[in-house]
């Protein structure tokens, strides 16, 4: 029978198992490591939001759906009935409808392999970062059925829709022997990069290059797609700025009261003793 | 007013059950900041039950059209947004209260005589609430409810013999489907609240039996009266005094309640993940399926159990297991005294290993096992073996080890004296 004092040491040998396996946890390295630019992205400006609209209305509204968003919920966005009615319906005239295409799922699938998905809260799935960056990450890869390919969505089935906005680009691969020369040369690279396993135990960095600029400018092709980006957060969760707001008047309110309650409590129990 | 209550006293015993439950019910004085989480459990399942109503009268249990109702719900239904934040925070908040009072009870030894069966309603609680959680996640019809309910009804498939028709019996159907969603709903709306009502009374009544256990471990019925008040030397009315300070707790709760549903509603994708904001696809599993947080313990020992003879029931078999070896707990322990603060250090040691353990199978269920890499191929044994896998197997047998050798380091435990009085 193990008396009390064996304990610390099971204690012991229970950390030190612990502790050796975590200790090489940070050599550890899993798939491609991305690095994606920042998004600047304003959820208050409404000015920007109406842009992405425009944009989402021209350039994605036509493959896409957003078929759990009402055009009039876009009163939102400061527009009026008619301004919407006017200038974004296309598809419907009944206001109250929500944003659908005419385009058939099984033509879809057959045109583009997968149909395209439904894009109301693509902004909850993807996270703003991540779409904003995909824009960008668009380059000419003619092995793909689309012609296009894509720096953090590999193999995508879609083609890149804004290239006339956004110029094509090209993909720029650097190999290397180790892993630190791999990382020095990715910490140096602008943009997005992405570092990834190559063949035979190399690392190869990804970046990517203007080949043709297109009719917009770098700057303003970003300004552009964070407007975009800025409305599909929007249409996420179009409660949101409410939500923060009200947020807000509610922690004041719990605050108060917490004081409130904090000073009852007390008065009742001084005669505790 | 008087003469209103004296005509229902004489019919039903209002007074009388107010005043056994809460009203005249003493209790210890010196409850600490632990022994909030008890009323907030109680005030956590009355925002589910509101909430749930509210949100069940807008949502459609319709594999073609719940998706789209629940966006509806956050679209459409006026104020629908808070409901939909309210229900989904407080899933999870429930979980945080529970798991919080559950470790106080272990702290103070709340489960020991005489309060055996307060604890064993406790953990039916606990059991029915992990099935309330499991079933509503199904409901938004989203890609993680989807898969990760494909994944629970599969472990029942794992059951020797019958598990590929216990499997079928339990989704009505060769795979999740509609006829699933439907039961689901049926038991997360109806059966289970049902249930966990009913325990909840149980679980009050008979903690109202006995009394309250406290910080001390000091049984106040055991005490002498106080002449000028009757009361224990150390009990006090729960009203006003514990309903005054449960307030305190209530809006203290709100407060962070309120900070993550208005601020963080998905949490970083624990509360609410990503992928449920794709509907559900039969065709297309997720890349990593992992279930929310609070059952992240319990995966992560499913997914550290190797497969034996063929099966993979051990997983399931040792996961059940670690849910159940709760109720336990009251044998388990031989310890002379109840509380913490009066145990050697022996136990304190095991109960740290404890919630260690639980805390680190916890982080290692909702990330891919490969997340820590592997060991070198040089080692012996482990090379080449996930550590991630490694570290999950010391440590589920290490939260097992915690119950199986209680009843020795309990009783050889070198424990303090236990005052007459409680310590404040």
């Amino acid at each position: 029978m193990m008396k009390a004092s064996t304990f610390p040491a099971l204690f012991a040998i229970f950390v030190a198992a612990v502790a050796a396996a975590l200790s090489g946890v940070a050599l550890a390295s899993g798939g491609a490591d991305i690095r994606m630019e920042p998004s600047q992205i304003n959820r208050l400006d409404l000015a920007s939001q109406q842009r992405g609209l425009r944009t989402f209305v021209n350039y994605c509204l036509n493959c896409h759906t957003a078929k759990y968003m009402r055009y009039n919920r876009l009163t939102d966005l400061g527009l009026t009935d008619a301004q919407i009615r006017d200038n974004l319906m296309f598809a419907t005239d009944k206001i109250g409808e929500t944003m659908t295409v005419a385009m058939r799922p099984a033509d879809a699938k057959a045109w583009f392999g997968v149909p395209p998905p439904d894009l109301t809260v693509e902004a909850r799935v993807r996270g703003v970062e991540w779409l904003y960056n995909y824009f960008l990450a668009f380059y000419k890869d003619d092995a793909q059925p689309s012609g296009w390919n894509n720096l953090i969505f590999p193999n995508v089935a879609m083609p890149h829709v804004l290239a006339e906005l956004g110029g094509t680009n090209r993909l720029v691969t650097q190999e290397f022997k180790d892993h630190e020369q791999a990382q020095a040369a990715a910490i140096a690279a602008k943009g997005i990069v992405v570092l990834g396993p190559g063949k035979d135990h190399t690392y190869v960095v990804h970046t990517i290059a203007t080949d043709t600029p297109g009719t917009l400018g770098p700057v303003e092709y970003q300004r552009m797609v964070a407007d975009l980006v800025n409305f599909l957060d929007y249409m996420g969760e179009p409660a949101k700025n409410k939500r923060l707001r009200i947020g807000l008047v509610a922690l004041l309110y719990l605050g108060v009261l917490f004081f409130f309650a904090y000073w009852m409590k007390r008065e009742y129990w001084k005669d505790v003793h | 007013m008087q003469k209103l209550l004296t005509w229902i006293d004489d019919r039903f015993p209002l007074t009388a059950l107010w005043e056994s439950q809460w009203g005249k019910y003493v209790a210890p004085k010196n409850f600490n900041f632990w022994y909030y989480f008890g009323s907030l459990a109680a005030f956590a399942l009355v925002i589910q039950i509101v909430t749930g109503i509210f949100l069940t009268m807008s949502y459609k249990p319709d594999a073609l059209r719940a998706f789209e109702s629940v966006e509806y719900i956050m679209r459409d239904v006026s104020w629908g947004w808070l409901i939909r934040y309210m229900h989904s925070t407080g899933a999870s908040m429930f979980f945080v209260v529970v798991y919080l009072h559950m470790f106080r009870g272990l702290m103070y030894g709340s489960y020991r005589k005489p309060r055996e069966l307060t604890w064993i309603f406790g953990c039916l609680i606990y059991l029915c609430l992990m099935a309330e959680a499991f079933f509503g996640y199904l409901l938004p019809w989203g890609q993680m409810s989807y898969w990760g309910a494909q994944v629970i009804v599969n472990l029942f498939s794992a059951v020797p013999i019958i598990g590929e028709d216990l499997g079928i019996w339990i989704r009505g159907d060769y795979t999740i489907s509609d006829i699933t969603l439907n039961r689901f709903f049926a038991f997360h709306v109806v059966a289970v609240p049902l249930v966990l009502i009913g325990l909840v009374a149980a679980h009050l009544m008979a903690l109202h039996e006995t009394g309250s256990n406290n910080p001390d471990g000091v049984e106040i019925k055991k005490q002498p009266k106080d002449p000028a008040t009757g009361l224990p030397l150390d009990g006090i009315y729960s009203h006003p005094y514990y309903t005054v300070k449960d307030i305190v707790g209530v809006i203290g709760f709100l407060a962070v309640f309120s900070a993550i549903m208005f601020f963080v509603p998905d949490m970083g994708g624990y509360f609410l993940e990503a992928n449920n904001f794709i509907p559900a696809d039969p065709l297309k599993t997720p890349e990593h399926i992992a279930p929310v947080w609070y059952f992240t313990p319990y995966y992560a020992m499913l997914r550290a159990v190797p497969s034996f003879l063929g099966s993979q029931f051990w997983g399931v078999l040792v996961m059940g297991a670690a849910v159940v070896i709760f109720f336990a707990m009251p044998w388990l322990d031989h310890g002379n005294v109840k509380s913490i603060r009066y145990r050697g250090s022996t136990y304190k040691a095991w109960l740290a290993v404890f919630v260690v353990s639980f805390l680190i199978l916890g982080y290692l269920g909702v990330v891919p096992i490969t997340v820590w890499g592997q060991f070198p191929e040089s080692w012996p044994v482990l090379g080449g073996a996930d550590r991630a896998t490694v570290v999950a197997r010391v440590l589920t047998i290490a939260y097992f080890l915690f119950f199986a050798l209680m009843p020795w380091y309990t009783a050889r435990d070198k424990t303090k004296p236990v005052p007459e009085r409680v310590t404040g």
